[in-house]
């Protein structure tokens, strides 16, 4: 299975769009200390029915980038190019009424941490029928008989009593669930779900994404997960973004990835994940360093200076070229200097990677 | 939520009693004697030491106190079996004003609706226009209109009530006779002359309290507008109307409620530059003229009304929380 869908953009226009296609996105915010290019240049396509795992660090884009497709930074901030078709809809050029009608309905989005999401002064209820009510006149009877069939479906127990709780009296997986509750209630065809299960128990983060999953074949959904966790990746994308200082350092179908990471920090990402079998009583290794100042980016290559492989490298060009994302096999990218024999050797002995297929 | 309600009230109670024992002692120990404003001009030592004796003073400070308390629930009667004419006052006695022949009850009475509506039209106002410019300049943050905002508050705000007031009056009144010279018109009795005459003590309240509103509000708005929930609201497609609105400002009016509680309650015991300006017998220029006469009951009075009206809207702001945010009604 590797990825149609994470071909390159080409000939966009021309033939028919996926349903999500990101193209040479770009968000950069002026601060005092400069100009912060967030996102810097992020292109891929997603149809329904598939999930596409964006990874990487804090600070590598991917949440400002996710929340670009919502069309959720304030144009007055946020400097943004590139395209992001949403069902055909660019959400970079199309006015804020039309992407605000798209948004709950054709794309929604749950987040990291779902108390601070939900608003404390509400219940439950209250803010799914909010969300039934933001797009169409609906009443309010059906509009809350729809709200306790969405809780009860996502898993809520005694949903007909619990929708008119409030979100402190809920449990962190159930205030999750009444997110995704909430995000799915007008049947989006895209779910943006930003480390949905980061700040949850270990058990009820497996319960959570089997649940996305479920709804996912249930809804046919698009869905895009950002998340830092490999496992996550593992079990539920079936394409793979690795992000590094607001680009795209690698790309692939999940096996691809999984079983041939092709550049650097890719291996230091899967090295950088507990193996309960094979690592015993071995250290984790942490990739060594700081992710770049999005101000001020190294020259060369962005992770050079954290990378362990540049000496393989003739001529110093990591220090001095940006590497371009370059196919590694069909449907798999990866932005390195090193050659494909060099990747081949060198991931066998990079920390992690054996193991990992 | 029962038991914070009667939590709330106990502590209320206490507070008042607490409150009229400290006004009670303070008063007491005061040079002004009492008992010498009660005959005036023909006073004489003869005269005042009998006049301690009809009013009680003569006795230790706990027996007055028990007296006056009792007054407040049961009424009380001066002079009783003194051979001169008894004087009643009747619940709720809060003491007799000998310089101005009446029951404080009633002076306060007369005077509390004047302070009551100058008020409650002064908050209308200053809330509207402060709160609804909090969040223009909050949503506007660092652009030329919340700058333009924030200085006009901060000016508006360094302005004197005095200064202001007695512009208004001389420009507004005094120059052009745009509106009618200041009296006081209950609103019962002639509305359009009783708005008339209010508009301008209203406004000059207002300009100032908005201005402090105006600076809260947009504080608030600024920090829940960067909230999450907030993020969420906008990503179920809510409009920008209702996210402002619904979200952000409902989360950011606990202070907002707290201060604007404090303000009335603390204007409703008298706005007593306000009042003297625009010649309104409110209950501040009561309390004003009865510190010129050292006219004891009325400012004892007038002090525990006062500060009654502040602990019963603290009280109020307590159960507003409530109201606001349901994480209260819980603990």
């Amino acid at each position: 299975m590797t990825a149609q869908s994470t071909g390159q953009v080409a000939g966009a226009g021309t033939t028919k769009r996926a349903f999500l296609e990101l193209d040479e996105l770009k968000v950069s915010f002026q601060t005092e200390d400069g100009i912060v290019r967030a996102v810097d240049g992020v292109s891929f396509a997603l149809e329904r029915g598939r999930t596409m795992a964006i990874v990487g660090e804090s600070g590598s884009g991917k949440s400002v980038t996710s929340q670009a497709i919502m069309g959720l930074h304030s144009r007055r901030a946020a400097k943004i190019s590139g395209h992001a078709w949403v069902d055909g809809v660019d959400i970079v050029t199309a006015p804020e009424a039309d992407i605000r009608a798209l948004r709950g309905t054709q794309m929604a989005m749950i987040f990291q941490d779902p108390l601070s999401s939900l608003h404390p002064f509400y219940t439950v209820g209250k803010q799914l029928v909010e969300a039934v009510q933001a797009h169409g006149e609906v009443p309010k009877a059906e509009a809350r008989r729809r709200a306790v069939t969405m809780l009860d479906r996502v898993g809520i127990p005694n949903a007909a009593r619990r929708v008119d709780d409030y979100p402190h009296s809920f449990s962190g997986g159930m205030r999750q669930r009444a997110m995704i509750a909430m995000a799915l209630i007008n049947n989006p065809a895209l779910l943006i779900a930003d480390e949905p299960t980061t700040a949850l128990d270990v058990t009820v983060q497996a319960q959570i994404l089997e649940l996305i999953r479920e709804l996912q074949v249930e809804y046919n959904m698009a869905i895009v997960l950002i998340t830092h966790d490999l496992g996550v990746v593992a079990e539920s994308a079936d394409d793979v973004t690795v992000m590094y200082g607001g680009r795209v350092v690698e790309r692939g179908g999940v096996d691809e990835i999984f079983s041939r990471p092709s550049m650097p920090y890719t291996w230091g990402l899967m090295s950088s994940v507990p193996d309960m079998e094979a690592d015993r009583g071995k250290r984790l290794e942490p990739i060594p360093g700081q992710p770049p100042s999005l101000i001020n980016l190294p020259k060369g290559c962005v992770f050079r200076p954290r990378c362990a492989y540049a000496q393989h490298v003739p001529d110093g060009r990591c220090d001095t070229e940006r590497p371009d994302l370059t196919p590694v096999d069909e449907g798999h990218d990866a932005r390195c200097f090193l050659t494909l024999d060099q990747k081949r050797t060198l991931a066998v002995k990079a920390p992690g990677t054996e193991e990992v297929a | 939520m029962l038991g914070f309600v009667v939590k709330r009230l106990g502590a209320m109670v206490v507070m008042l009693v607490g409150l009229s024992i400290v006004v009670f002692l303070l008063f007491s120990v005061l040079p002004a004697d009492p008992a010498r404003l009660t005959c005036g001009k023909s006073c004489t030592p003869d005269v005042v030491a009998a006049n301690k004796v009809r009013l009680g003073l003569d006795k230790p400070l706990t027996e007055q106190y028990t007296t006056y308390v009792k007054g407040i629930f049961a009424g009380r009667t001066y002079n009783e079996g003194q051979g001169v004419a008894e004087i009643q006052c009747p619940a709720p006695c809060l003491g007799y004003s000998f310089a101005k022949q009446a029951p404080v009850t009633d002076l306060i009475t007369e005077a509390v609706p004047v302070t009551m509506w100058l008020a409650l039209g002064s908050f209308v106002l200053w809330m509207a226009i402060g709160v609804s410019g909090g969040v223009v300049a909050a949503l506007n943050r660092g652009r030329w209109l919340d700058v333009a905002l924030q200085s006009f508050a901060l000016i508006v705000y360094s302005l004197p009530t005095f200064f202001v007031g007695l512009i208004a009056l001389i420009v507004v009144i005094v120059q052009f006779g745009l509106l009618p010279y200041p009296d006081y018109y209950p609103p019962t009795q002639d509305f359009p002359k009783f708005f008339d005459t209010m508009l301008l003590p209203w406004l000059t309240i207002a300009t100032a309290s908005a201005a402090f509103y105006v600076r809260l509000t947009r504080t608030q708005m600024v920090e829940t507008l960067g909230e999450d929930y907030i993020r969420t609201a906008r990503a179920k497609g809510l409009t920008e109307r209702a996210v402002t609105v619904k979200h952000a400002l409902r989360a950011g009016l606990t202070p907002i409620v707290t201060a604007a509680g404090l303000d009335l309650g603390l204007l409703l015991g008298g706005a007593i530059i306000v009042e003297a300006i625009f010649n309104l017998p409110g209950v501040g220029r009561l309390a004003v003229g009865s510190v010129l006469d050292s006219d004891l009951p009325v400012i004892t009075g007038v002090t525990l009304v006062a500060a009654a009206f502040i602990i019963i809207s603290n009280f109020v702001v307590d159960l507003l929380y409530m109201v606001i945010d349901p994480r209260v009604r819980l603990s």
